[in-house]
């Protein structure tokens, strides 16, 4: 079988972390793959320059739904500036699926980073480079 | 099954990469998408760079004059398979894409005016709605779609209704993703009927079905070379020559004019007004060698084996707990396709998963957003076939999508 569905992925898939909504949060992003059509939602909530609690929602395939469940895990109690600086290739290292060469799927990896990072940058009134998520 | 009316033992040998990898060859099920290439297309377009390259309509050197004539061979070829009155109906575009921007923009440009409308349906391709948005954003007319029922064919029981104040009916002859087979017939003689013009997006039924625009009655009809056995970069415009004479010039440039000074031009005779620039001459001159391919099978031959071939497809497919097919039933208006859901995996794990059992699927919106919001999906997986294609290679898919529910269960 194919080595995208190694049992770590398909745990996340069947079992996301931190899936939902936080009411209040201080970031709401929703980005979207117009490839595909799937959605995901990424809530923030922030404290003392951290980030206090996360959560996402939306539709999506198992890579893009596994991706952002252990992002997700890894951001709660992370630094601003870490988060900032968070990047495709952290993403890729903490899934663990070498999607160098395969571009669709990296984007749905990479869906719910773009939406933490998208938010965070607006959040800081700042101004991101969506480049360098491609 | 019926035994197919042609050899496909033969047809598949025809096809460089149907034999790859050898181990295991792919069962390519992505022919909506873009076909594969038949050996006889591939070497058509080498020896043209070979033994015959040169610009068309330029030299009076014999290379270039032998462009030329395989060119306009071509031309002449295509208005054969499709029954034009004449190959000077016959342009050449990149692709259908581009065919239905060149009547957008230049048939649209200059007959549409404020209040007039564009009639499409929900099922279109992004291709026949996005240049109609653009047109009526310049011009001040609007769009309006002939919605679909739940089995996915048109619903045209308001038909007289939704012709009202049309001025072009823009419709496709067989959705990408529904398979549905639209009566163009019928609603070119119900656009005719209010003064509407209507052009027919032929990139999924063309290359499956034989063509004949005379009968059909329609007024332009686009199409695109690479799925139908011919390279990418070569499409058709077919349009009625009185409509074609009195089009302005889409593109500028080279090859497109009789006269030029720095003030003022002035425009060659069709089909030349709408090919500005050096065209695709090698690929032009492949789809010839195409549609030789083809109609050596014979187009009818093509359609009673695809027909055969989307019996079996629907019936394996209805025997997979947990697949949900798209589109009309099988019948004489079912193209051999089937975009599907799987319950408890998202098309993009079923496409990924099948790709690991060596069958090729498309998965996503299939440039169709409106239909998938229709339809309340996100996205779908597409199974279409062509010629090439054998009850194993259904069979290979249907064994592929039990591990897919077995994985993801």
């Amino acid at each position: 079988m194919s080595d995208m569905y190694r049992d770590l992925i398909l745990e996340h898939h069947r079992y996301p972390h931190n899936y939902g909504t936080l009411d209040p949060y201080d970031v709401s992003q929703e980005e979207h793959n117009p490839l595909c059509g799937d959605r995901i939602r990424l809530d923030l909530r922030i404290a003392d320059g951290k980030i206090a609690a996360v959560a996402f929602s939306g539709k999506g395939c198992a890579v893009s739904q596994a991706a952002a469940s252990m992002l997700t895990d890894e951001l709660i109690g992370m630094e601003l500036d870490a988060a900032r600086a968070y990047s495709k290739d952290d993403v890729l290292e903490l899934i663990g699926l070498p999607l160098d060469k395969n571009p669709v799927r990296l984007k749905c990896a990479l869906l719910s980073l773009k939406a933490m990072k998208v938010g965070l940058y607006r959040y800081l009134g700042q101004q991101l480079d969506t480049d360098e998520l491609d | 099954m019926h035994t197919p009316p042609f050899d496909i033992t033969a047809v598949r040998r025809d096809f460089p990469i149907l034999q790859l990898p050898i181990e295991r060859p792919v069962a390519f099920l992505d022919s909506a998408s873009s076909s594969q290439k038949p050996e006889a297309v591939i070497a058509a377009q080498a020896a043209f760079y070979r033994t015959t390259n040169a610009n068309v309509h330029r030299g009076v050197y014999q290379l270039s004059e032998q462009a030329t004539y395989e060119f306009e061979r071509a031309r002449g070829r295509v208005a054969h398979f499709i029954n034009a009155n004449s190959a000077r109906e016959v342009i050449f575009t990149r692709n259908t894409t581009e065919a239905i921007n060149l009547v957008a923009q230049s048939w649209g440009g200059s007959n549409l005016h404020p209040g007039d409308v564009i009639l499409l349906s929900q099922m279109e391709h992004h291709s026949n709605i996005v240049p109609w948005q653009l047109l009526a954003q310049r011009t001040g007319a609007s769009l309006r779609a002939i919605p679909i029922d739940s089995a996915g064919r048109l619903v045209l029981d308001d038909l007289d209704t939704l012709l009202q104040g049309v001025k072009l009916v823009a419709i496709t002859h067989q959705s990408n993703v529904l398979g549905t087979i639209n009566p163009v017939q019928y609603l070119a003689t119900k656009a005719h009927a209010v003064g509407a013009l209507i052009l027919v997006d032929g990139a999924q039924s063309v290359p499956h079905m034989p063509t004949d625009v005379q009968a059909l009655g329609i007024d332009f009809l686009a199409f695109s070379g690479h799925k139908m056995l011919a390279p990418t970069g070569v499409g058709v415009l077919w349009g009625r020559k009185a409509l074609l004479d009195a089009m302005p010039p889409f593109l500028g440039g080279g090859s497109m004019i009789k006269t030029v000074t720095i003030e003022v031009s002035t425009y060659a005779d069709v089909p030349a007004r709408f090919e500005a620039g050096t065209p695709m001459i090698g690929e032009a001159i492949a789809l010839g060698h195409a549609i030789d391919y083809l109609e050596a099978i014979g187009m009818a031959n093509v359609a009673a084996y695809e027909e055969s071939l989307g019996h079996y497809l629907l019936d394996q497919l209805a025997e997979v707990a947990g697949v949900t097919v798209y589109g009309p039933p099988i019948g004489p208006d079912r193209a051999a396709m089937a975009s599907f859901t799987v319950d408890c995996a998202h098309p993009h794990d079923v496409a990924q998963v099948l790709d690991s059992e060596g069958v090729a699927v498309r998965a996503g919106h299939h440039c169709t957003q409106p239909l998938h919001a229709a339809l309340d999906i996100p996205s779908t997986a597409r199974a279409s076939c062509y010629l090439y294609n054998t009850t194993q290679d259904i069979d290979r898919l249907v064994a592929g999508l039990r591990k897919v529910t077995i994985l993801f269960a």
